[in-house]
């Protein structure tokens, strides 16, 4: 039995779909059991959600699929914990529990026509790939698209298919890099804020959105500055510890601000006027 | 409010045996040697003349709160997952409930979870239907403690916000003034064991009241409190100092009216489990730590800083500048180490024109 608006209470979901990404990040597709809370769902891209692995608990993930494409939503997990061990352990068939849509979103409206400059480390391309997908299926409204996206080594990038894809375009630019060199490896070596510098992107009518590990993002948003990029055109999405993801449980503040309402997605404007506690 | 009436102590168990017929009752008793809430035992006598180690938090926000029950049922063939069953605790109606003897600072913590559980932005159910059925019947102080502060955070003594029913302690018994219908209802079913009070025992009340809000000390001016926590933002070595005899043992937020951080995890066993909120700790060192080790708060310093803060600075400009300290010393008073967030206070105040480094 169910009360209606419990914000606490999951709704079912079926795995429909897993892949492996790389060694610790396992994604998932899901459709909700309800078909007609499937079919009304709706949420906007850099949207979060909380996936409930029973009898283990409940855990944040990106919904990195976009809000253009509904036959399921994608989840990419990475294997580090209690919960998400036991998420990684479901297969096709299994049922989890999604509370989504939490969190804020992207500013795709403010972006439209303007170049956007995609940098992302690790993991942090799942919150990227949902807007990249997202201005790809509105491909006219977006200026010059620039992806630069680095890893430690070349097992370690995730949506490898969608990279593929993604390179072979004429329509943006994608910059492939790891951190060190290493046998069969023919793309950019050097780390993230260092390939940034060297590609150059112009912050004329640009905007420039970056996730991953906070000393990437450091590093990140001072290449930004020296390239012309002022605050309000950079946007970051954070991450913290989240258990309730309505701004009530308390680990997630930021000063007044909670990641997981007024979040996950902030300009570094925004940032500045928090204090500083990353 | 309604006229004041007046009940002798030794009628006081007859009126919680009255409201315990239909409802659950939370009152001050003694356990191994400590004034507690706990639900009303008949066979314990309930202790007036000091305030409670623990607040009476627990009976509207429980320490451990079941969300939901579930089963995971299972393809007896496959193995395979074939459906999950979800039963919501709030199904079963949440009893009426009656918290007595909580003093005023104590009953007025739960305004502050009211401003955060049952907002515009968010209604809890788990929180509002234990809220909505709980009356607090409070007793107002007649001698402020040496580790009080109500009044530095616009409390009283005698403050009454909040409350559904005040008592005052006089000669031989107490003052009895119902402040909500609801506290109204509690003496009206209990009627027979309260007298009208004459002008004598109103004085008497008033005169208690007012001698324990002139023993109250000096108090210091808040208003500037959120700025000068500001300025103390980067200066570690400030928090640090006010942290040195902190061993995060975390009692500070388990025995805080006005401390609502929470956990959520899972319990099973086998294919059954439970869903379950339960107090958390803005002080312990795994709160804030995520999955990668990264920890946004990795020091008590850092932790203490977030809990001040939260209280003098962010809720206040989250909530039309009120503080959500309600000023009751228990932090204070039972402290290990005998860390004292007033100090932490006054001394951020006195250092408010100067800069961190």
């Amino acid at each position: 039995m169910k009360t209606p608006n419990n914000p606490y209470a999951p709704k079912l979901a079926r795995i429909v779909e897993t892949e492996m990404e790389n060694a610790t990040v396992k994604t998932f597709r899901v459709v909700f059991e309800d078909q007609a809370y499937m079919q009304s769902f709706s949420f906007k891209p850099g949207q979060v959600g909380q996936l409930t692995a029973f009898g283990a608990g409940e855990a944040t993930f990106v919904i990195n699929s976009p809000p253009t494409r509904m036959d399921y939503l994608q989840f990419s997990v990475m294997r580090a914990g209690e919960v998400t061990t036991a998420l990684h352990m479901l297969k096709e068939g299994d049922l989890v529990g999604v509370r989504a849509p939490l969190g804020n979103a992207f500013p795709v409206e403010d972006m439209k026509g303007k170049n956007v400059v995609l940098i992302a480390g690790g993991i942090g391309m799942a919150p990227l790939r949902t807007l990249l997908l997202y201005m790809l299926d509105n491909r006219a409204d977006y200026g010059d698209i620039l992806l630069i996206y680095g890893t430690r080594s070349p097992d370690d990038f995730c949506y490898k298919a969608d990279m593929a894809e993604w390179g072979a375009r004429d329509d943006m630019k994608v910059v492939e890099t790891v951190d060190s060199a290493c046998t069969l490896w023919t793309k950019c070596v050097g780390l993230v804020p260092n390939v940034l510098l060297d590609e150059k992107p112009s912050p004329g009518n640009a905007v420039a959105v970056t996730c991953g590990p906070p000393i990437m993002i450091r590093f990140t948003l001072e290449a930004l500055g020296k390239l012309g990029f002022t605050d309000e055109q950079i946007i970051t999405t954070l991450e913290r510890r989240m258990k309730c993801g309505m701004g009530l449980c308390g680990r997630c503040n930021i000063g007044e601000k909670y990641v997981c309402v007024d979040g996950p997605v902030f300009t570094m404007a925004e940032l500045r006027e928090l204090p500083p506690e990353l | 409010m309604m006229a004041s009436l007046f009940i002798v102590s030794k009628d006081i168990p007859q009126w919680l045996a009255a409201m315990a017929k239909t409802r659950k009752v939370f009152a001050t008793q003694r356990e191994s040697g400590a004034i507690i809430f706990k639900p009303y035992d008949p066979g314990r006598e309930v202790v007036f003349e000091r305030e409670s180690v623990t607040s009476c938090k627990e009976a509207v926000f429980p320490q451990t709160k079941v969300l939901f029950s579930y089963f995971v049922k299972k393809n007896p063939e496959t193995g395979e997952t074939a459906g999950v069953a979800i039963e919501e605790s709030l199904n079963k109606p949440a009893p009426q409930a009656v918290v007595f003897g909580t003093r005023p600072c104590g009953t007025k913590g739960f305004l502050t979870f009211d401003r955060v559980f049952d907002c515009d932005r968010i209604r809890d159910p788990y929180y509002t239907s234990l809220r909505e059925r709980t009356a607090f019947i409070t007793l107002a102080c007649d001698r402020p403690g040496a580790t009080c502060f109500c009044h530095w955070v616009g409390g009283a003594p005698d403050d009454p916000k909040g409350s559904d029913a005040l008592l005052t302690p006089v000669e031989g018994g107490f003052l009895v003034e119902a402040v909500t219908e609801k506290g109204e209802e509690l003496v009206n079913e209990a009627r027979s064991l309260f007298a009208e009070a004459d002008e004598k025992r109103r004085e008497e009340g008033a005169a208690v009241r007012d001698k324990a809000k002139g023993m109250l000390t000096p108090k210091p001016d808040l208003t500037d409190i959120g700025p000068a926590l500001e300025k103390r933002f980067r200066d570690l070595d400030f928090w640090e100092d006010m942290t040195a005899a902190c061993v995060s043992c975390n009692m500070c937020t388990y025995l805080c009216p006005t401390c609502y951080c929470f956990n959520i995890t899972d319990e099973s066993d086998g294919q059954a489990g439970v869903r379950l909120r339960t107090w958390d700790a803005c002080m312990s060192q795994q709160y804030s730590l995520e999955a990668s080790g990264h920890n946004p708060r990795p020091t008590r310093a850092h932790r203490m800083r977030n809990r001040v803060n939260h209280k003098f600075w962010y809720h206040p400009k989250e909530y039309g500048g009120v503080i959500s300290c309600c000023g009751c010393g228990r932090c204070v008073k039972h402290c290990p180490g005998s860390v004292d967030i007033r100090r932490i206070l006054l001394t951020a105040l006195e250092r408010k024109d100067e800069d961190a480094e």
